[in-house]
């Protein structure tokens, strides 16, 4: 009986060092990714989107193509980053405990790097906005000397030499000569493709579940404090504001793009969905915990000539009411979009 | 799959063998009088970058300023776009995608030729310096208005509508240079200008055997100057969007005057 089983264990053993040897010697095999169910979404009761994918018609090839070179570190000078390294599926692709963003040799932004989905909805992209479209949005992270430090146009001679896109290319746009504008629609079918809208909060929306009596209480009182900025259902106005973060401005936000003193200090209010996956929190990533921000909102919001009449001399919240709110914002976290494996990374192993 | 291959193949085979008598796009549109059919001919524009009276010179020349500050040129480009022509006795001719990125140290980039502009004498030209404001919101584009032409903003959306660097004795700025981007496209810095420089008495006379030139000088002394003096001790760079982008705008707006007119 003992050497049946030491037999087995043997076998067994054999069989994995023999699978795992193979693996070694055999090129990684490429994942085969899910790319059914391609189309624009718009969940019911939303606003319909700013960008619909007009004059860039939205195709499963495009999508396919558009995922390949989203989390291709070809797109960084140094072939070490790609968007996909900030933005990870699993913390809704934001940056996981990471402040600012962290980009090629070593080096560090200077704000946090946002989580992506419910991009078409956006009127603006950046902390600042200063991007106004989700084509040319990859132009900036892709071109910025701490993050990824690539050229445009060398970005797209590497991608024209590299003999597994010519037929991902001619899938998706039926033509094999890569330029800059097929590589960014292609990526804008991606992350236009990225819609959460499949929260426990969405569910409760369309009366599938219930919420428990805590989280309803939080929801009540975020209707009736955060609403306002963080407007349901999408959960930001996409207005700028100056939440009082600071009375010094290091960073001088939406000033940067308009140079308008007005707008000093004064950042992009962020979507609260999928909140609990995205820390740390703010522009610059100063609050690592949910806690911390709202005892910001209730004690530490500090005066300035732009600080918004929403948050001037705090929101009042007891403990109680801070725990609900808590509770309701983790019911915006979406775990279909987290684990759906039409996002994955098709490079991983 | 195969079959449609072949099929294309041969499609292409025969149109080739049909059209192999025409010489080029051009004459398509130019052919001899005997074809009454055709009513649109071509008109060329060449644009000649000067400093002052003569001929822009990179990097060697130095060149003075109204306000009295010396400089080299190691960099212009610019956008011209939505080139209308106003006919004698009314109408216009609107250039389709009418985008052209001239860069003055590539001279082939200040001659290209507008087609299909139907027959007739031409008295008035007018051009946004720039590319217009829909072309700014609408996404990732391509050819002249291609991001990798270096003339667009990643941080804050929109080309680069006209761009001059050089070296300045003057300048406070890292190794005495000089860097002015002007750019954007919307707000109370809108640089975006629509210049109709004169054609004086000339005439532009498109037919079907005349393709006319319109000569334009662009002068660079103008981004300096008229209506706002610049100092280059106090402005050495701009790159963004404020006061001194719009009055450098303001500035070059005027740097176009038509030379002459071939016919």
């Amino acid at each position: 009986m003992l050497i049946k089983n030491a037999i087995k264990y043997l076998v067994v053993a054999a069989t994995f060092i023999v699978a795992a040897s193979a693996c070694e010697v055999d090129p990684p095999i490429k994942k085969e990714l899910p790319a059914n169910d391609i189309r624009m979404i718009i969940p019911e009761g939303w606003p319909y989107p700013e960008y619909d994918f007009t004059g860039n018609t939205l195709t499963k090839e495009g999508f396919i193509l558009g995922r390949k070179l989203f989390y291709d570190p070809q797109l960084s000078r140094d072939n070490s980053i790609s968007c996909g390294s900030c933005h990870q599926q699993f913390a809704a692709f934001s940056h996981l405990d990471h402040n600012v963003s962290h980009g090629i040799d070593n080096l560090l932004g200077v704000r946090n790097a946002p989580g992506l989905f419910n991009l078409n909805w956006n009127t603006s992209f950046m902390w600042d906005g200063g991007i106004n479209h989700i084509e040319v949005q990859p132009i900036g992270p892709i071109t910025n000397p701490v993050e990824m430090d690539e050229s445009i146009a060398n970005m797209v001679t590497k991608i024209q030499n590299d003999a597994s896109y010519t037929s991902l290319f001619n899938d998706a746009f039926g033509t094999e000569t890569v330029t800059s504008q097929l590589i960014f629609k292609a990526i804008a079918q991606f992350q236009g493709m990225l819609v959460s809208y499949n929260s426990k909060y969405d569910l409760y929306s369309r009366g599938q579940t219930s919420l428990t009596s805590s989280e309803q209480n939080g929801l009540n009182l975020f209707m009736a404090k955060c609403n306002t900025c963080h407007t349901a259902p999408l959960f930001t106005n996409y207005e700028f504001m100056n939440n009082g973060l600071d009375t010094i401005f290091t960073d001088a936000g939406r000033a940067t793009i308009t140079s308008l003193a007005s707008d000093s200090g004064t950042f992009k209010v962020p979507t609260l969905r999928n909140i609990a996956l995205t820390r740390p929190y703010m522009h610059d990533g100063r609050f690592t915990s949910l806690d911390a921000v709202l005892n910001h909102y209730v004690s530490g919001v500090k005066n300035s000539s732009t600080l918004s009449s929403q948050v001037a001399g705090g929101i009042q919240l007891t403990t109680t009411e801070k725990a609900d709110i808590i509770a309701f914002l983790k019911t915006l976290t979406d775990n279909t979009f987290k684990n759906d494996e039409r996002f994955n990374d098709p490079f991983a192993p | 799959m195969k079959t449609l291959k072949y099929s294309l193949l041969l499609f292409i085979s025969a149109s080739l063998i049909f059209t192999s008598c025409k010489k080029d796009p051009y004459e398509e549109t130019a052919p001899t009088p005997s074809n009454p059919g055709v009513t649109a001919g071509s008109l060329s524009i060449h644009f000649e970058n000067m400093a002052g009276d003569s001929s822009l010179v990179f990097n060697t020349e130095s060149y003075v300023t109204a306000n009295n500050d010396t400089f080299t040129v190691s960099m212009l480009k610019y956008y011209i776009s939505n080139i209308v022509l106003t006919k004698s006795g009314g109408g216009t001719h609107v250039e389709a995608e009418s985008y052209h990125l001239i860069d003055a140290s590539d001279l082939a980039t200040g001659d290209f030729t507008l087609l299909n502009v139907p027959f007739g004498d031409y008295t008035a030209i007018s051009f946004m310096i720039g590319v217009d404001s829909l072309r700014n919101v609408s996404g990732a584009q391509t050819g002249a208005l291609d991001p990798a032409n270096g003339m667009f903003w990643s941080w804050s959306t929109g080309y680069i509508q006209a761009k001059l660097e050089g070296y300045s004795p003057q300048s406070t700025a890292g190794g005495n240079q000089i860097i002015y981007h002007v750019g954007g496209y919307k707000g109370i810095y809108n640089p975006l200008k629509t210049v109709s420089p004169s054609f004086g008495t000339e005439v532009a006379s498109v037919s079907s055997t005349v393709t006319p030139e319109i000569h334009i000088k662009a002068n660079v002394l103008e981004w300096f100057t008229s209506p706002v003096n610049i100092s280059i001790a106090s402005t050495s760079f701009n790159m963004t969007v404020n006061q001194t982008s719009l009055d450098m705008s303001d500035n070059y707006a005027d740097m176009f005057t038509v030379e002459h007119i071939h016919n």
